[in-house]
Formats: structure tokens, C-alpha cells, sequence
């Protein structure tokens, strides 16, 4: 039962990879604290375990079918990764409510500008 | 040019994800086609490449605090398969505008539970302990 879980997640969160060219940490995080109990910190920390797979599965699935900029994947991915450590270190010192809010809006727009092209 | 774009939208993206726990492709795909001028799908299977290294880092510091277990998160990665399959076979295969409309979907519904999450959590001063 735990297993036929964990496939499901892994399954949906494999299927919002391939589709939508993201880890499925949208996907993982709410269904581990759902059905495994987990806390926040716990879910999101292995998500990203998770996340090394199926994005390691899902960017060779693409370049299969030659849609990866192997250049741009990694000039972007590798700055990420300092990147990140500084947004997790500014978390702590910024309203992390107000930008998490303003980012919010951010979103919406970019999604209603993919919608009214 | 694109290059230096590229290195600091890598960079500015991460800063976002990690101040917000959002994943990194949700400011990936974006930033590859409004400034680098990428389809969406090649936006969004770059996306998958540069968000590897940022997860593997992730994992490696994540461990430290003890947040990851890391046998779930390995057996969820390798039963992933079938949907990962099934994802990059079908965003082959419907129109860029299908593509477009799907990731407007999920924008929202991440800006909803950005929301969500902001209107439960305590305001930052108070949010000491944890």
C-alpha cells in the first residue's frame, strides 16, 4: 500500500515533469504530508531527492526528442545553485510574506499573458 | 550576450526559489521564454536540465538538517517513470498552445498556494522557533 503511494506520486510527478518542465515538487510536497504524514521541511527536503531523478529522467526523455539547449540548462542551473543558497539565506531576513504575495501576482501575470497572446 | 543572460537569470531564479521553496522550473520556464526567447517546449525541457544540479544541491545541504528521507524520495524518483514517459510523450505531441495553456494552469494554481501558505504562516518577526 505504501508502495502503490510512493508510485503514485511518483507517477504524477513525473507526468507534471515531462509536461509542464518543472521537478513536481508541487506535486510531492502536498501529498507527503497528506499520506505519509510528513512536515513541511521533511517533504521538501526529499522532494528534491526525488526531483534529482525525474529531472535527470524527463531532460533525457526531451533531449530525445532534440528539444534541450544543453548550454542554456546548464548556464542557468549551475548560477542556480548559488542562487538558491543566498534566497535561503535572505528567507530568514526578509518579509518572506509580502514577497511570497507580490511573487504570487507575478505569477498570475505571467500566466494570463501565456492565455491572451 | 544570451550567455550572461542566461548565468543571471540562472542565479536570480534561484535566489526567488529559495527564498520561496518553490522549485526552480516555475522560474525557469518562464524566464527561457519572455528573455531568452525559447519555445515553450524547449523552454521547458532546458528547464528540466537546470534544475537537476539545483536539486542535487538541495539534497546535499537538506541532508544535514535531517530533512531528507532518502529512500522515499529515490523509490518515488524510480517510479516516476511511467508518468515521466507519458509527460514527454504528450508535450510532443500536442500544439505549443496547449503546452501554453497547461503551464498558465499550473502558475496558478503555485501562485495559489504561495497564497495560501503566506496567509497561514505568522509574520516574519514572530516566526522564530522552527
Amino acid at each position: 500500500m505504501r508502495l502503490a503511494k510512493l508510485a503514485a506520486i511518483g507517477i504524477a510527478a513525473g507526468a507534471f515533469s515531462g509536461l509542464f518542465g518543472v521537478g513536481g515538487g508541487t506535486v510531492i510536497v502536498p501529498l507527503l504530508i497528506f499520506w505519509f504524514a510528513y512536515g513541511e521541511r521533511e517533504a521538501t527536503g526529499t522532494s528534491l531527492a526525488a526531483i534529482i531523478l525525474i529531472g535527470a529522467m524527463a531532460a533525457f526523455g526531451q533531449a530525445l526528442h532534440g528539444n534541450v539547449d544543453y548550454l542554456d540548462g546548464l548556464l542557468i542551473g549551475i548560477p542556480a545553485i548559488g542562487g538558491v543558497l543566498a534566497g535561503t539565506t535572505l528567507q530568514q531576513r526578509v518579509p518572506e510574506r509580502s514577497i511570497s504575495l507580490l511573487f504570487a501576482a507575478l505569477l498570475v501575470i505571467v500566466a494570463i499573458q501565456l492565455l491572451v497572446p | 550576450m544570451s550567455e550572461v543572460l542566461a548565468v543571471i537569470l540562472g542565479f536570480a531564479g534561484g535566489v526567488i526559489a529559495g527564498m520561496l521553496g518553490v522549485g526552480g522550473g516555475i522560474v525557469f520556464v518562464p524566464a527561457l521564454t519572455i528573455f531568452l526567447g525559447s519555445s515553450q517546449l524547449e523552454a521547458e525541457s532546458t528547464s528540466l536540465l537546470a534544475i537537476v544540479p539545483v536539486a542535487i544541491a538541495g539534497v546535499i545541504r537538506q541532508r544535514r538538517y535531517g530533512n531528507v528521507r532518502m529512500a522515499d524520495g529515490l523509490l518515488i524518483g524510480a517510479l516516476s517513470i511511467p508518468g515521466v514517459v507519458a509527460g514527454v510523450l504528450i508535450s510532443n505531441a500536442v500544439s505549443q498552445r496547449t503546452l501554453e495553456v497547461g503551464f498558465a494552469g499550473l502558475l496558478i494554481v503555485v501562485a495559489a498556494q504561495l497564497v495560501i501558505r503566506a496567509m497561514r504562516s505568522p509574520p516574519a518577526e514572530a516566526a522564530e522557533s522552527g
